[in-house]
């Protein structure tokens, strides 16, 4: 329903802190867009200065075809979600999904009917009387999402609205929350600790650092070509392998092992550059025998991932980590030999960080 | 449910026998110690012949009908309930925008702006600025007028009620106000709507308080207020000694007590209705 | 800065609070004109009589003039002035420190672990004490230690002019009865704020009552100890109330500096003198409230 675009914008608070640099965002249509970072990247500040809480000391706002730096949060038809909820605790549930429209000055019986509607989306039409200290923390979250909901807004701003739920009930929500956001077809921005959550449920996502966006594309970009040394290491749910060696004779020296510089990078590198090589433990099988591009070394950690075991080998120094099928996990101290998958190597120039 | 109940017999086993008995002292030395000197005040009205100890009563309403002899004992209770609810309304009027300002608008030197009127109200309610507070009420043509003590003692109030007040606002989450901005609340609406009624406790308390401080105080209306008629209960009391300086005790007794059931009835209504509660601290 | 000019005249500037700039100075107008007129005039008038003689009667009652530090210096050379000075200190140390705010925490200790019934009687009971005016307790004072038949004679079985053979002992009690109340209510807000989990994983790390205070309930009230002991500071520093028990005797031994001031100002009616007074204490009063400060920024 909205297209939302930042331009440059900077936030500079006082005291000198630059939560956001120079910032250029773009939010598609209907996307349902995932924010991610480390804490104290500058999410928050983002989200706060989208909903017009937050003035930008420079740079622009725009939602559609309308620049809204300086437009009162109230102008710009936005539903935000607190990561508190922000429930007013002398309302009932009933008249904390009420209140914007009754701001809005929607008439009665309308009140009622989307009230009605939005607790019948979150089945929590029980729970209408009730105030927000009487219900749990997931059904409070359910209440700040049908609030929000229930404005039919342009635009969904969540502030890490799961992060106060158990997991499974965080599961259920992310899922809950997607489809009801496909339904509506609201552009949506979410904040999230949890990448497997962006990953899971995002059209699109971004990964922030020290004000600045790092990388933007789909959740499987992501995954598989992060776009410099920061996304590769933030990203995944185990680390991935972030060799440190250099080009020589066709072949990327770490220490004492040599790994094979798949095709597509042919022509890419020069002798002699400083590289890191990249390869995430999915994509590193155990070989039987001790060949070119193949890494040996004494197990140190086996740890159990469920349905495979994650294993890292101590190849002269540098620990290089692969997957091991469950039943086939070796004893501490065994030698294995491990091959990374070519097809997914990725080749970092170690000066700028930046995938080659 | 399970993990309360064993919780909760858990903590009641913690408990020992010699803890519960050290309590149980405690306590009862502490209510002794607060009670007792309170007890006068209930039972000498009640009774014919008062003295300074207490005996049981003869149970007579006889020193109630000496006080309403007194032309002006009763009209000195209102005009104490005047005085102290014009400074209770004024407090919270003039107190509670300028507390919420303070909590919410960060700017230099807020914190040393609040310690100096604490220090400043200390000076204006002493007795050395009681003759400039005179010249004062005398130059603004409110001396001997119910507005005139009602400013003075509100003056005097107001820093201390806006250092607890903005205690009160501080721990009301700005996400609150915020959304509520986002929905596209006007500031008008969200104080009314949000903010008035989460803080009404604090209101309520601070209310109670300058209640109680101002129907209390003697100094200040006795030296603003010369007509008998419009003299509060404080300045009353001072009025039962006779002129050797020894009190008519059965007056005393049974003014002590109407005098005392106002303050005492408010602090039980607030109390029940939104509990007594102070909350916060300095911050930084 | 710039920005806001950028914002123009839009109702509220984001990133603000709620108020736009209009508004908040809206908001602390009224207050503002209350503390010009009838605190910060009133105040400076004081301070500028201590540099005058204004006296309420005689020749200078028409046109004092100024003296410059005569009436301070004459301060410092006053043994009754160092006395009472010194008795303010004990008496602050005594009845609000020692008194007030020790009392009063151990009451909201206690009383945060008994059943509610007991609770609310015994609060209030102790906020009787702190809310009937001042002129009823002195009165139920005086009744209390009365030398013939007060009830603490009785209860003693003792025959004691309570008010003159230990008046400073005695003004130190009653002020401790008569304020413990706020610092055990602000204490129990404190208490309350605790996290209810905090308590619980020090009692299953097996810490005995006084570690969990000193551990787990100090360090968490410390604002409020720290606001606590401001206020009451304050407040004891300038409190008139014994005034009433005692007048300042016998022979000065309650002479507290508030009554000191009001013997010269408003029955000596040297005025300039009990101003100059008011002026040390207000000093005082910055002292030992940056003293506070401090010890509260400190213990972070
Ligand atoms: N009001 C403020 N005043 C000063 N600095 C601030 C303010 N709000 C945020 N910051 C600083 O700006 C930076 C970005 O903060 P922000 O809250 O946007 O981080 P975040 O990415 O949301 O972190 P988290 O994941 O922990 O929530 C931080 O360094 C923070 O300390
Ligand atoms: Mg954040």
């Amino acid at each position: 329903m909205s297209i939302v675009t930042t331009k440059k914008i900077t936030k500079v608070f006082p005291g000198g802190v630059r939560a956001l640099d120079e910032l250029d965002l773009t939010i598609n249509d209907g996307e349902f867009f995932a924010l991610l970072g480390p804490s104290g990247c500058g999410k928050t500040t983002l989200l706060r200065t989208l909903g017009g809480l937050e003035s930008p000391t420079s740079g622009e706002v725009w939602i559609d075809d309308k620049d809204v730096t300086w437009s009162p949060p109230g102008e710009r038809n936005i539903a935000m979600v607190f990561q508190d909820y922000a429930l007013y605790p002398h309302m009932s549930v009933k008249e904390n999904i009420a209140y914007p429209l009754k701001v809005r000055k929607l008439p009665k019986d309308e009140q009622e009917k989307r009230v009605a509607m939005a607790s019948k989306a979150l089945s929590i039409e029980t729970l209408l009387e009730r105030r927000p200290g009487q219900i749990s923390g997931g059904q409070q979250q359910r209440v700040a999402v049908a609030r929000a909901m229930a404005t039919t807004p342009n635009l969904y701003l969540f502030d890490e609205p799961l992060s106060n739920l158990d997991a499974r009930l965080r599961l259920e929500a992310r899922t809950f929350l997607k489809q009801l956001q496909t339904e509506l077809g609201v552009t949506t921005i979410f904040v999230t600790h949890d990448q497997s959550e962006a990953l899971a449920i995002a059209d699109r996502m971004a990964v922030m650092d020290k004000g600045v966006v790092r990388q933007v594309g789909s959740p499987s970009e992501f995954f598989h070509r992060p776009a410099n040394l920061f996304v590769a290491a933030f990203i995944g749910s185990t680390p991935m392998n972030l060799l440190e060696g250099q080009v020589l004779q066709g072949n990327v020296k770490v220490g004492s092992n040599t790994f094979t510089i798949p095709e597509s990078y042919r022509g890419k590198l020069q002798e002699g550059q400083e590289v890191v090589y990249g390869i995430r433990p999915e994509y590193v099988s155990v070989v039987s025998s001790n060949a070119d591009g193949v890494a040996s070394g004494s197990v140190k950690v086996t740890e159990n991932m469920g349905t495979h075991y994650l294993v890292s080998i101590d190849c002269g120094g540098t620990l290089v980590r692969g997957t091991v099928p469950d039943g086939q996990q070796p004893a501490n101290g065994a030698t294995l030999h491990f091959l990374p998958d070519l097809n997914k190597v990725l080749i970092y120039d170690k000066v700028s960080g930046n995938l080659i | 449910m399970a993990i309360l109940k064993r919780q909760k017999t858990k903590m009641i086993q913690e408990k020992t026998a010699v803890e519960k008995g050290f309590t149980g002292l405690f306590l009862a030395l502490c209510v002794a110690f607060f009670a007792l000197p309170l007890v006068w005040l209930f039972i000498a009205p009640w009774d014919g012949q008062p003295n300074y100890s207490i005996k049981w009563p003869s149970w007579t309403l006889t020193n109630f009908a000496e006080i309403s002899k007194n032309p002006y004992a009763y009209k000195s209770l209102v005009n104490s309930a005047i005085f102290s609810a014009g400074s209770g309304i004024a407090v919270i009027l003039v107190g509670a925008p300028a507390s919420y300002v303070l909590s919410r608008v960060k700017f230099k030197g807020r914190d040393s702006f609040l310690y100096t009127l604490l220090l400043f109200s200390s000076i204006v309610t002493g007795s050395a600025a009681m003759v400039p507070l005179y010249l004062l009420a005398l130059r603004l043509n409110i001396l001997d007028t119910y507005q005139g003590v009602i400013l003075i003692l509100t003056g005097g109030l107001i820093p201390t009620a806006i250092f607890i007040l903005k205690d009160f606002t501080d721990s009301l989450p700005r996400s609150y106000e915020e959304s509520a901005q986002i929905f596209g609340a006007s500031s008008f609406r969200i104080l009314k709507d949000i903010v008035a009624p989460i803080i009404r406790p604090g209101l309520a308390v601070i209310f109670v308080w300058s209640f109680v401080q101002a129907w209390g105080n003697f100094l200040v209306p006795f030296i603003l207020i010369r007509d008998i008629n419009k003299q509060p209960g404080a300045v009353m009391m001072y009025s039962f000694y006779s002129d050797g300086g020894q009190p008519v005790i059965r007056q005393v007794a049974a003014f002590s007590l109407l005098y005392a059931i106002p303050v005492m009835g408010m602090y039980f209504y607030v109390n029940k209705k939104y509990g007594f509660r102070f909350y916060g601290g300095i911050k930084g | 800065m710039t920005s806001q000019v950028k914002s123009g005249s839009r109702a509220a500037k984001p990133g603000n609070s709620v108020l736009g700039r209009l508004s908040a100075i809206s908001f602390m107008t009224p207050a503002s004109i209350f503390i010009g007129v009838f605190l910060f005039i009133p105040a400076v008038w004081t301070l500028y009589l201590g540099f005058t003689n204004y006296k309420l009667t005689g020749i200078t009652a028409a046109h004092p003039k100024i003296v410059g530090f005569a009436n301070f210096q004459k301060a410092l050379h006053d043994p009754q002035f160092i006395s009472s000075f010194k008795l303010t200190l004990l008496y602050v140390l005594f009845s609000a420190i020692l008194g007030q705010a020790i009392l009063g925490f151990l009451l909201a200790w206690v009383l945060s672990t008994v059943k509610p019934r007991i609770r609310s009687m015994v609060e209030l009971i102790v906020i009787c004490a702190w809310i009937v005016p001042g002129s009823i307790v002195t009165f139920l004072w005086v009744a209390f230690l009365n030398y013939d038949n007060g009830t603490l004679n009785r209860l003693t079985g003792q025959h004691i002019f309570w008010l003159l053979h230990d008046p400073f002992l005695s003004i130190v009690v009653f002020n401790t009865w008569r304020g413990t109340a706020f610092s055990m209510l602000l204490f129990s807000a404190a208490i309350t704020s605790i996290p209810k989990s905090h308590l619980e994983v020090a009692r299953v790390a097996g810490a005995t009552k006084m570690q969990q205070l000193r551990q787990i309930v100090l360090p968490s009230a410390r604002s409020f100890i720290f606001t606590n002991l401001l206020l009451i500071t304050l407040w004891t520093f300038n409190d008139f109330g014994p005034f009433l028990l005692t007048g300042g005797g016998p022979g000065g031994k309650t002479e507290l500096l508030p009554i000191f001031v009001y013997n010269k100002a408003l029955k000596y009616l040297d005025f300039s003198y009990g101003s100059a007074i008011a002026a040390i204490m207000l000093l005082m009063n910055l002292v030992l409230a940056l003293i506070v400060i401090r010890a509260g920024r400190k213990n972070k």
